[in-house]
């Protein structure tokens, strides 16, 4: 895109954002009411239910001084059920790289011993086909009931359901290098071993690579639901716990972190792929 | 510690009025005890061992410091030591008397019911037991009972049938467990959702969803029991759904229930929220019901018991602290933070107190809302299967009065109390009555037949 087109973008972009806050501020400016109850009555209440209403939704600067509440000091400690953001931020993304990296280290061999051989290609697709749209979250309870410790059945929900799109991308990149190619390699009677990692891997890289991108974006959706799940630590956790105290506030802030981690996560492999990729 | 004094000392009397020996009253011996958190240590069993040698070889007091003036300590205490293997005697007190376990991990569920569990770590009670205890908030109670039997957890907060349902194995694999300690009596309340502020009879419940804490929890049983007085039967006429505590006043604000029966801070929270009022409270339907226990495995009592017993008598300790009203707002401050309950201190220190509001526009005052008796009744674990077997929840013939003395450690309870110093009872069993209606626990099986509403 020119210059000029990304500026453009980039204030549009803006104006959005401004739209989009200055409606929410004016649906959750604070209605009119009276106090309804006496004073020593009101003060055993929140604000809002003094005024014999439900309390509200946040604003926007509540929300910006909550962000900055927490921006100011996101490593504290205050024992064990009360930790900086940050570090409850820190805690998924370790698990999730951990999960992560297990899958990453079962779904490409294996990938490509199946994309390599069209008979097991066929023979392991059937089961693929029905692992793979299973819920991650579905694997909870199992993982609780047969590996016993919830830290690691939630790895253990990170690996299953980041293996199966890099398993197929893996695969499929692999089945699908171009036969000139291998031909040519045939010709030149090249070693297997060498056939496999400067002909065929360099031309499935960048298929392999999106399969990673596109797990590394579903572990990071199921992180935040299995540790809401089972709790502890993570800022699923966290989540959780400001739900608990019916905190909007915290639990928007909390949104805000996963989406900004998530995109992180999902430009650094982008990254990655436009490394591998090379024009034809 | 004054009571351990050097036994080697003619001076010092050791057959005096406690169970040290070394203070003339038990009151006096317990204050000690508070003030000093070093007991456990390993110089000071040595004294105790000394001191039982020299009370066993000397049964008289007057004796023993007649024996010493004479001939001085050095020489007594070589003399007993050539026939006495004193050392022997101190290494083995040393082991039995060792914490298996110093470091210990005990779940809990953010209600006010967790009380005594919550509070006896910002307040020091874990310590002084020497033990280093992690408290740990937990999402719910399925996932607390598989957390305690994964062994995650050392111990842990359940609702007092639980522990009942484990061994039995209702819900689960049967894993023998134990109460030691109640943790909290009455403390619950019903909440129905602002719209329903005129519908106060429960004839005009027909229809309504509620929400209670799960399905092994006396939130259920009081409920279905209040329904089922009123006409309705629970399974029919209503919805009853289980909710983890912290997500009902989402729920009820969300509209998706009408109402529920449940644990503190909840209802109060309800309140504070301005989306529900507290219809009644639980214990005018039974003044002294239980609600939350601290829970263990048999396995843990067995395999690690003095950590177990250091852990039962810190709970102990705190709940005859949170007993008396005038501690409560302390404890209020104590546990509403983000750490433990995560709520207001205005709505915790109303639950604690019995200072309330109750959501119409009234200032209630019931100090009794919640109260803290650690003594497990095994009437109530009676009670509890009846409900059980009520509702269809525990099929077949059950030894009623076999099942509560393996599970609710009456026994035990007593000991520890006596030690804090608490009032305790004389029998493991009492008559009581919910809703006006007599139960006693000598006959369950005529009580479950005297109902209408039942699933038997």
């Amino acid at each position: 895109m020119p210059r000029s087109g990304r500026a453009a973008a980039a204030i549009l972009s803006c104006l959005m954002f401004v739209v989009f806050v200055a409606i929410w501020h004016m649906a959750t400016l604070p209605t009119a009411g009276v106090q309804t109850a006496d004073d020593e009555y009101a003060k055993l209440l929140g604000s809002n239910a003094a005024k014999g209403q439900k309390s509200a939704f946040p604003s926007p600067k509540d929300v910006a001084l909550k962000m900055w509440e927490h921006a100011k000091d996101p490593f504290f400690v205050r024992g064990t059920n009360d930790q900086g953001i940050g570090i409850q931020l820190a805690y998924s993304v370790g698990r999730v790289l951990f999960g992560f990296g297990l899958a990453v280290l079962v779904a490409i061999p294996v990938g490509f011993l199946i994309g390599m051989s069209p008979l097991f290609y066929r023979a392991f697709d059937p089961f693929i086909q029905v692992l793979k749209p299973i819920s991650p979250l579905a694997w909870m309870p199992l993982a609780l009931f047969t590996i016993k410790d919830s830290a690691t059945s939630s790895i253990f929900v990170i690996f299953i359901c980041s293996l199966w799109p890099m398993l197929i991308n893996t695969a499929f990149g692999v089945s699908a290098v171009r036969r000139e190619w291998l031909n040519v390699a045939r010709t030149l009677e090249v070693s297997p071993l060498r056939k496999a990692f400067q002909v065929v891997l360099p031309a499935a890289a960048p298929t392999i690579m999106t399969g990673m991108r596109i797990s590394v974006g579903i572990a990071w959706l199921v992180i935040v639901a299995a540790e809401m799940l089972v709790g502890g630590t993570g800022i699923g956790y966290f989540v959780w716990n400001e739900w608990n105290n019916l905190s909007i506030s915290n639990i928007l802030c909390a949104i805000l972190l996963i989406g900004l981690v998530g995109m992180l996560l999902d430009q650094i492999l982008a990254w990655l792929t436009q490394a591998v990729s090379y024009p034809e | 510690m004054s009571g351990f004094k050097d036994p080697y000392d003619p001076n010092v009397k050791l057959t005096a009025g406690c169970s040290c020996g070394g203070h003339s009253t038990q009151a006096q011996h317990d204050s000690a005890d508070a003030e000093d958190p070093a007991s456990g240590s390993d110089a000071l069993h040595e004294r105790v061992v000394e001191s039982a040698v020299m009370r066993a070889l000397f049964p008289q007091d007057e004796l023993r410091r007649r024996f010493l003036q004479a001939v001085g300590a050095g020489t007594a205490m070589s003399a007993i030591s050539t026939f006495f293997p004193l050392g022997t005697a101190k290494e083995a007190f040393a082991q039995t008397g060792k914490l298996e376990k110093a470091a210990v991990k005990i779940g809990f569920i953010p209600i006010t019911c967790a009380t005594p569990i919550i509070m006896a770590l910002p307040m020091g009670f874990y310590a002084r037991q020497g033990l280093n205890v992690d408290v740990v908030k937990t999402a719910g109670w399925a996932v607390i009972r598989d957390k305690t039997l994964n062994k995650e957890y050392d111990a842990a907060h359940m609702l007092s049938p639980m522990p009942l349902a484990i061994t039995l194995g209702i819900g689960s694999n049967p894993v023998p467990y134990t109460i030691p300690a109640i943790e909290n009596i009455n403390g619950q309340a019903i909440t129905l959702a602002v719209k329903h502020k005129d519908k106060r009879d429960p004839k005009q419940w027909k229809g309504f969803k509620f929400a209670v804490p799960f399905d092994y929890s006396m939130h259920n049983y009081l409920l279905r029991y209040y329904l089922a007085e009123a006409g309705l039967d629970p399974d029919k006429d209503v919805q009853i759904r289980s909710v983890p505590p912290p997500e009902m006043v989402a729920n009820l604000r969300a509209d998706n229930i009408d109402g529920f029966l449940a644990p503190d801070p909840v209802n109060q929270r309800a309140v504070y929220d301005g989306v529900g009022f507290i219809h009644m409270l639980t214990k005018e339907m039974w003044d002294g019901h239980p609600c939350c226990a601290f829970a263990a495995s048999k396995e843990f009592v067995t395999t690690a018991p003095n950590t177990y017993r250091a852990l039962v008598k810190a709970i102990v300790d705190a709940t005859a602290y949170a007993a008396k009203p005038e501690n409560r707002k302390q404890i209020a401050e104590a546990i509403a933070p983000a750490n433990f309950l995560n709520q207001p201190v205005t709505v915790v220190e109303q639950v604690l107190t019995g200072n309330y509001a109750d959501g119409l526009g009234n200032i209630m005052k019931v100090p009794n809302r919640i109260d803290f008796d650690p003594f497990p009744w095994q009437s109530f674990a009676v009670w509890i299967m009846t409900q059980m077997k009520r509702w269809g929840q525990l099929k077949g013939d059950v030894d009623y009065a076999k099942v509560a003395r393996e599970v609710f450690l009456a026994t035990d309870a007593v000991k520890l109390m006596k030690e804090a110093g608490m009032k305790t009872p004389t029998a493991n069993s009492k008559k009581f009555s919910v809703m006006g209606k007599e139960f006693d626990p000598a006959k369950p099986d005529a009580y479950i037949a005297s109902f209408a509403i039942k699933r038997t």
